[in-house]
């Protein structure tokens, strides 16, 4: 049986096709004005790459904060709701969950069935997300996947207004001027970033084994920031920014094996 | 070959009057007691000169990225037609958030302290409520009749509702900022405020705001209304006790000021006549720090 599984980021639409509950494909795109579009894209590339047709899906789920606006999808799963999928059916024996997209984070608890128990989430503020990590790395002149690079040669972190990143791109732009070491100003973003989230897992409650997913834990600066953290071992899983997408084919091929019932 | 004098893409929408000026009718003599305080925000950087505690001058200029050279510029500029020269100051206080780089300061008090007294002057001693929005934070200070601090409650986490982050609006809506309040009031009906207050994110708010077919004055009512919302909740934190007053730049903003006034039921004090001959509520720090400059030369003296 054939799922599949949209998840409308503010950034990016991803898909992931499962057959019999093995990923068989994926596939992206850039959200832009027209998440819709977006999303029949992602969808297109990962048929092509799973020489597979639409009539061929059984059943499609949509996540993300733009889910209401997916093309194909026969419901919808809430996005911390597909976080725990994911995150328990890539490691059996996680129980929190923590994802940090373009422009929110969340932590999810969950249980040994990767349903959702609680969740914590921020998105009000870009101090705790990847827009973070964006716009300081434009503050820095650096390309954004350099930052994490950049950030590990760092011993210290350098004092910077951290907290806003309104405040944080004007204080960077004066460290500049001073001539302050680039590392140690990534370094800084990163552990501030990881302050913010580490505090907020820390209401919910730091339970192992801990998983990290969406598009920020594919970076080694923040990784090795919240590690330190958190003081607990993170882990990170091959694809962490198709968690979503998963989760939400997850779903999918079990909504579709109810219906077959 | 002429240069275009004007291009209009480049206008700086953020940019708010810098001036100084002379309070007219007044003299001094090398008698008196001539004090001076200065007062170094994030954002703008202030002087007040002060013959026997009563304000003679002043200055507003925008910080630039070096402390001291502000401050120096600030003064320079409200001794600017007064005929005073640096020596003939008894005492100088250094205040704001770059209170300790101000090199000519005897002493550094702090802009807490500064706004509270410097309010109780300008509005006299039923002050006993005053919201500073400074650039780069907003406070709300409980004070009593003689402008002493009784309690202070401070957000400097966050520029949503700050100096900074209504330029960065005024720039995204390519709005004048210092009409960005009445531009605020232009609409029939207030619309609900914007749910997400961060200014990283006001770009997509506003764009998405846009695309539902609301005007720019909704989108800035919306937006005025979740600042002014946030500096009520501050207010309310730290207890509300008539009479209640704005100070710092926001304070200018005709947008927040009303609707705080609206969302706590009690109404301001009235705003000075600053543009004319009245004092501007930009300077109360720099006022309070040229009085806290008169009582500790005074206290000098006397030990």
């Amino acid at each position: 049986m054939i799922t599949v599984g949209m998840d409308l980021g503010t950034q990016r639409v991803k898909a992931v096709i499962l057959k019999n509950d093995t990923v068989v494909s994926r596939g992206q795109a850039f959200s832009g004005f027209d998440p819709t579009k977006a999303a029949e894209q992602a969808v297109g590339e990962a048929l092509k790459k799973a020489n597979l047709k639409i009539s061929d899906v059984a059943y499609f789920v949509a996540t993300g904060s733009a889910m209401e606006m997916a093309p194909y999808a026969n419901s919808t799963v809430s996005m911390m709701g597909a976080d725990a999928k994911a995150g328990v059916h890539i490691f059996p024996k996680a129980r929190t969950i923590i994802d940090v997209g373009a422009e929110e984070a969340r932590a999810v608890k969950c249980d040994k069935k990767g349903v959702m128990v609680d969740f914590v989430v921020n998105e009000r503020c870009a101090a705790g997300a990847g827009a973070f990590i964006e716009a300081m790395a434009r503050a820095l002149e650096v390309k954004l996947e350099e930052m994490g690079p950049l950030s590990l040669k760092a011993e210290r972190a350098s004092p910077i207004n951290a907290s806003c990143v309104i405040f944080g791109e004007s204080d960077v732009v004066s460290l500049i001027h001073r001539q302050e070491s680039k590392p140690e100003i990534a370094r800084a973003v990163f552990d501030a970033m990881a302050d913010r989230i580490s505090s907020m897992v820390h209401r919910l409650g730091v339970n192992p084994d801990v998983v990290l997913v969406g598009g920020v834990a594919k970076d080694v600066g923040f990784v090795a920031s919240l590690k330190r953290k958190l003081g607990v071992d993170v882990l990170i899983p091959e694809f962490p920014d198709f968690a979503g997408a998963l989760g939400a084919a997850l779903a999918a091929a079990s909504r579709a094996k109810e219906g077959q019932k | 070959m002429k240069e275009p004098s004007t291009i209009k893409d480049e206008v700086e929408f953020w940019r708010w009057r810098e001036y100084h000026r002379v309070v007219q009718g007044k003299k001094w003599t090398s008698k008196d007691i001539i004090t001076a305080g200065v007062d170094v925000g994030s954002v703008s950087s202030k002087a007040a000169i002060m013959i026997n505690g009563e304000a003679y001058s002043w200055g507003i200029t925008r910080t630039g990225s070096n402390s001291p050279e502000s401050a120096k510029k600030a003064l320079d500029w409200a001794l600017e037609g007064t005929g005073l020269k640096l020596s003939d100051f008894k005492y100088i206080v250094g205040t704001g958030y770059g209170r300790v780089n101000v090199p000519m300061a005897n002493k550094a008090v702090t802009e807490i302290a500064c706004h509270a007294k410097g309010a109780n002057y300008i509005w006299g001693p039923s002050v006993r409520t005053v919201l500073d929005v400074g650039g780069q934070d907003i406070k709300a200070i409980r004070s009593d009749e003689t402008g002493r601090v009784v309690s202070f409650l401070m957000n400097d986490k966050c520029a949503a509702g700050t100096g900074r982050g209504m330029e960065v609006f005024a720039d995204l809506l390519k709005i004048p900022i210092e009409e960005i309040g009445e531009i605020s009031l232009k609409v029939d009906q207030e619309p609900p405020p914007v749910s997400c207050t961060c200014v990283a994110f006001a770009k997509t708010e506003a764009m998405g705001l846009f695309r539902k077919g609301w005007s720019k004055e909704k989108v800035l009512a919306a937006y005025t209304r979740a600042m002014a919302v946030r500096m009520a909740n501050l207010i309310d934190r730290v207890g509300l006790e008539k009479e209640l007053v704005i100070t710092g730049g926001q304070s200018k903003n005709i947008g927040i000021a009303s609707r705080i006034e609206v969302i706590l039921g009690v109404k301001c004090l009235p705003m000075p006549n600053w543009r004319e001959n009245g004092l501007d509520p930009m300077i109360a720090g720099a006022l309070g720090a040229a009085l806290f400059a008169k009582a500790l030369y005074e206290k000098a003296q006397k030990s």
